[in-house]
């Protein structure tokens, strides 16, 4: 039975964690987006890849430099490559977006825009990056943990990697210290005054420019973060995180659109319901195989593995239906 | 007017342009292309343009219409008909509708009085017990299917059949989604589009005893001599086979643009486009003189998916053949959005304007941008920065990069598009 367990734990509450915790950095991103400025910010996912690429062009000079220490290379650079990204964010915001929401445009005219600015992210890494994949582990090995669980009567290890340990380690931190920048700092206290009424954040004073600011500049590390993680987990490829977009959206709409802990939990939520989708569900009643009647398949995953992004979409078209405003009661703007 | 013959005149300018410079049979296969996108762009334009329907799933009901004039058009396939295949299908048909009776049932529960929580459970009760028994039919068949036979294969019907057959399907799909999401405000709606699109995608990528999935199906026919006709018929030369055949496919599209073309603007002048306009600009007061908003909004929804499965079906057979992993939202989706944009959205000269247009501005970007990077490779090896490596897979690139300025920059210089919706007023 112990074997069994800890391969459930290996294949939905690991993979589920670090599926999660991309989703949740992503989502927290989109959703800050959308609280202030109203607009579903679709290239997201072109920001994530962007960073990564940051962090590789930097963990490449750094490797070039001679540098290496006992984390991976491209864990280093991170610090950077998010800092990189908050100026380009900022840099976006000023030449795509800003103009727009001067001239007071729609909503959805900044849902396009920011398809626009997907498309030229996403031509300019093939154009300098090409189309092929790129690993940051082609100079130094990628690690990974086992833990013995022979003291539960088990032959089987948890395996987990160092990238994905840093990983959930990274978006414990960064849960953190968001937390706190929201309720403690003036600055964050502000961005939340401006996601629940804007013009009554305007007349107290806060200074909103400051807050779009800031909104730019955390979206955009935290997906740096995620997605330099994510390609350190993964392999680094152009459209790293074009396909994952829009599980981002389904978490922050399932977490209420706006809602920075929604966001957290909703990115978790599509995390383990992926990974428990997929999940063959036969291995578990294995213990009792002798008991089982006759006619029950062998493969009991709820869809099968090719379905796996779908699941997101459907718990997303689910949730819209059933509850629009998520289960956090998000910004309906 | 006399602005908007102008823009149609330096469109065919241009297109002179590019046939000089691209060859007659090139420049014929990017127009009938262009043609099938033009009139994807109607179809977009009345579901955004008339309406302000906001449909991000463009790709989805592309899709639709090709897999559907696949399985019309393409020849049967002895093999499946021959094995247990059609039974094993007809008894996942009826699981499929026993499903929906049970879904139905539960859905309507409340007229037996049965409410709230109970009803909730009974309804997600009845969608497991759904999937569950048609996936207990489907999964043993699709192994069959796959094993015995490959795919379903086609029916060898007429094409034309196909593309009427995939208008009709896309159609039904969009009644099934606006049923679902037209409720939805524009975001949510835009979101919720693209999420059933990419569903369409994984059905059809992974149903490979329908579509051969990532194996693809070809060659389609064409409802049109082919190249290959006109050869067999006699033709020696084979440009010139080519040429006409591709003028032979291209004066259908034209003449199908024609007819559909005349009845939108017929509708659009009409009461009922006054009534969608209203609809669109507002729904509060459209609705309290007595418009039904939410029927019809589902109306022109599916009006405008129907084109976009009709479009998709020419895109297949023109292609010859359905590429499930070639779908992809940027060439299926987007650009279908920037054509409307850059042309004008609620106009449909400047749907068909902005179809045509940017279609040929996406495709000779590739080779235009061949020609920038080797005076750039030029320049830079002439200074000794060196030449610039694999120029030919960069410039593909290009289109992407291009379109999204395209984008950016028509959304902040002309919003309204080169020809802008007219408001006709009483004089």
């Amino acid at each position: 039975m112990m074997n069994e367990l800890i391969f459930f734990f290996n294949k939905v509450i690991v993979s589920g964690a670090v599926l999660g915790s991309v989703y949740a950095l992503g989502a927290v991103g989109v959703t800050l987006i959308f609280g202030i400025l109203r607009f579903a910010h679709f290239a997201h996912g072109d920001m994530m890849t962007l960073g990564a690429f940051v962090a590789f062009v930097l963990a490449a000079i750094a490797s070039a430099m001679g540098i290496s220490t006992f984390w991976p290379t491209g864990f280093i650079v991170l610090p950077f490559a998010m800092l990189i990204t908050a100026g380009l964010a900022l840099g976006i915001d000023r030449t795509f977006y800003q103009p727009l929401r001067e001239k007071g445009v729609k909503s959805v005219t900044l849902l396009i825009a920011s398809i626009g600015v997907t498309l030229m992210i996403q031509g300019l890494i093939r154009l300098f990056g090409g189309v092929q994949t790129r690993s940051f582990f082609e100079n130094e090995p990628k690690e990974l943990f086992r833990f013995d669980m022979s003291w539960l009567g088990s032959s089987r290890s948890i395996n987990i990697s160092e990238p994905q340990m840093l990983l959930i380690a990274v978006t414990v931190i960064a849960v953190v210290a968001l937390h706190f920048f929201l309720t403690r700092s003036r600055l964050g206290k502000g961005m939340r005054a401006m996601a629940d009424n804007p013009s009554l954040a305007l007349v107290s004073g806060i200074n909103t420019n400051q807050v779009v600011r800031a909104t730019w500049i955390i979206a955009g590390s935290l997906a740096a973060m995620a997605g330099t993680m994510l390609a350190l987990d993964v392999i680094l490829k152009p459209d790293l995180a074009f396909n994952i977009v829009l599980p981002i959206f389904a978490a922050a709409i399932v977490g209420g659109l706006g809602q920075a802990y929604g966001a957290i939990a909703g990115g978790f939520l599509i995390g383990f319901a992926e990974t428990m989708s997929v999940f063959n569900w036969a291995i578990m009643l294995r213990p009792f195989r002798d008991n089982l009647p006759e006619w029950l398949p062998n493969d009991l995953s709820i869809v099968p593995t090719e379905y796996k992004l779908t699941v997101a979409f459907v718990i997303l078209v689910v949730v819209l239906l059933v509850r629009p405003t998520g289960i956090f009661k998000g910004a309906s703007s | 007017m006399r602005r908007d013959a102008m823009l149609f005149l330096a469109l065919g300018a241009f297109l002179l342009a590019v046939a000089a410079w691209q060859q007659i049979p090139t420049t014929l296969f990017m127009l009938v292309t262009a043609s099938a996108y033009a009139l994807i762009a109607l179809g977009l334009n009345v579901q955004w343009g008339y309406a302000g329907l906001f449909n991000f799933g463009v790709m989805g009901f592309l899709m639709v219409g090709g897999v559907a004039v696949t399985f019309v058009s393409y020849p049967i396939n002895e093999a499946f008909w021959a094995s247990d295949g059609p039974f094993m299908l007809f008894k996942a048909l009826l699981a499929a509708v026993f499903g929906g009776v049970l879904v139905y049932l539960a859905t309507n529960s409340q007229r037996f009085g049965i409410k709230g929580k109970l009803r909730t459970f009974l309804m997600v009760m009845a969608w497991a017990i759904a999937y569950i028994v048609y996936r207990s039919q489907i999964d043993p068949a699709a192994r069959l299917i796959e094993a015995e036979a490959g795919f379903v294969g086609g029916l060898g019907l007429p094409v034309v059949l196909g593309w009427i057959f995939g208008g009709v399907l896309a159609g039904a799909i969009a009644y099934v989604v606006g049923r679902i999401c037209l409720g939805l405000r524009t975001d949510y709606l835009a979101i919720a589009t693209i999420g059933i699109s990419e569903i369409i995608r994984a059905l059809v990528k992974n149903m490979d005893w329908f579509t051969r999935g990532t194996l693809t199906v070809s060659p389609l026919p064409w409802p049109t001599p082919s190249p290959t006709d006109i050869v067999a018929a006699g033709l020696e030369d084979a440009t010139m086979s080519t040429i006409l055949a591709r003028a032979g496919f291209l004066s259908l599209t034209v003449l199908l643009i024609a007819v559909i073309f005349y009845f939108l603007q017929k509708a659009y002048e009409g009461p009922w486009g006054r009534m969608m306009r209203a609809i669109r600009d507002n729904n509060i007061s459209a609705s309290a003189i007595g418009k039904n908003v939410t029927k019809r909004e589902l109306e022109v929804f599916i009006l405008g998916s129907i084109l976009m499965g009709i479009g998709g079906a020419i895109l297949a057979s023109f292609s010859q053949i359905l590429d499930p992993s070639g779908y992809q939202p940027i060439n299926h989706t987007f650009i279908v959005w920037v054509m409307i944009i850059v042309g004008g959205a609620g106009n449909n000269y400047g749907a068909l304007f902005g179809g045509v247009f940017i279609y040929i501005v996406w495709t000779i970007s590739e080779p235009a941008s061949v020609i920038l990077f080797d005076i750039i490779s030029d320049f830079s090896e002439g200074v000794g920065i060196g030449a610039i490596p694999n120029i030919e897979s960069r410039a593909l690139q290009m289109r992407v990069f291009v379109l999204g300025l395209v984008i950016t920059f028509a959304l902040r210089y002309f919003p309204q598009g080169v020809i802008p919706e007219r408001v006709r007023t009483e004089k």
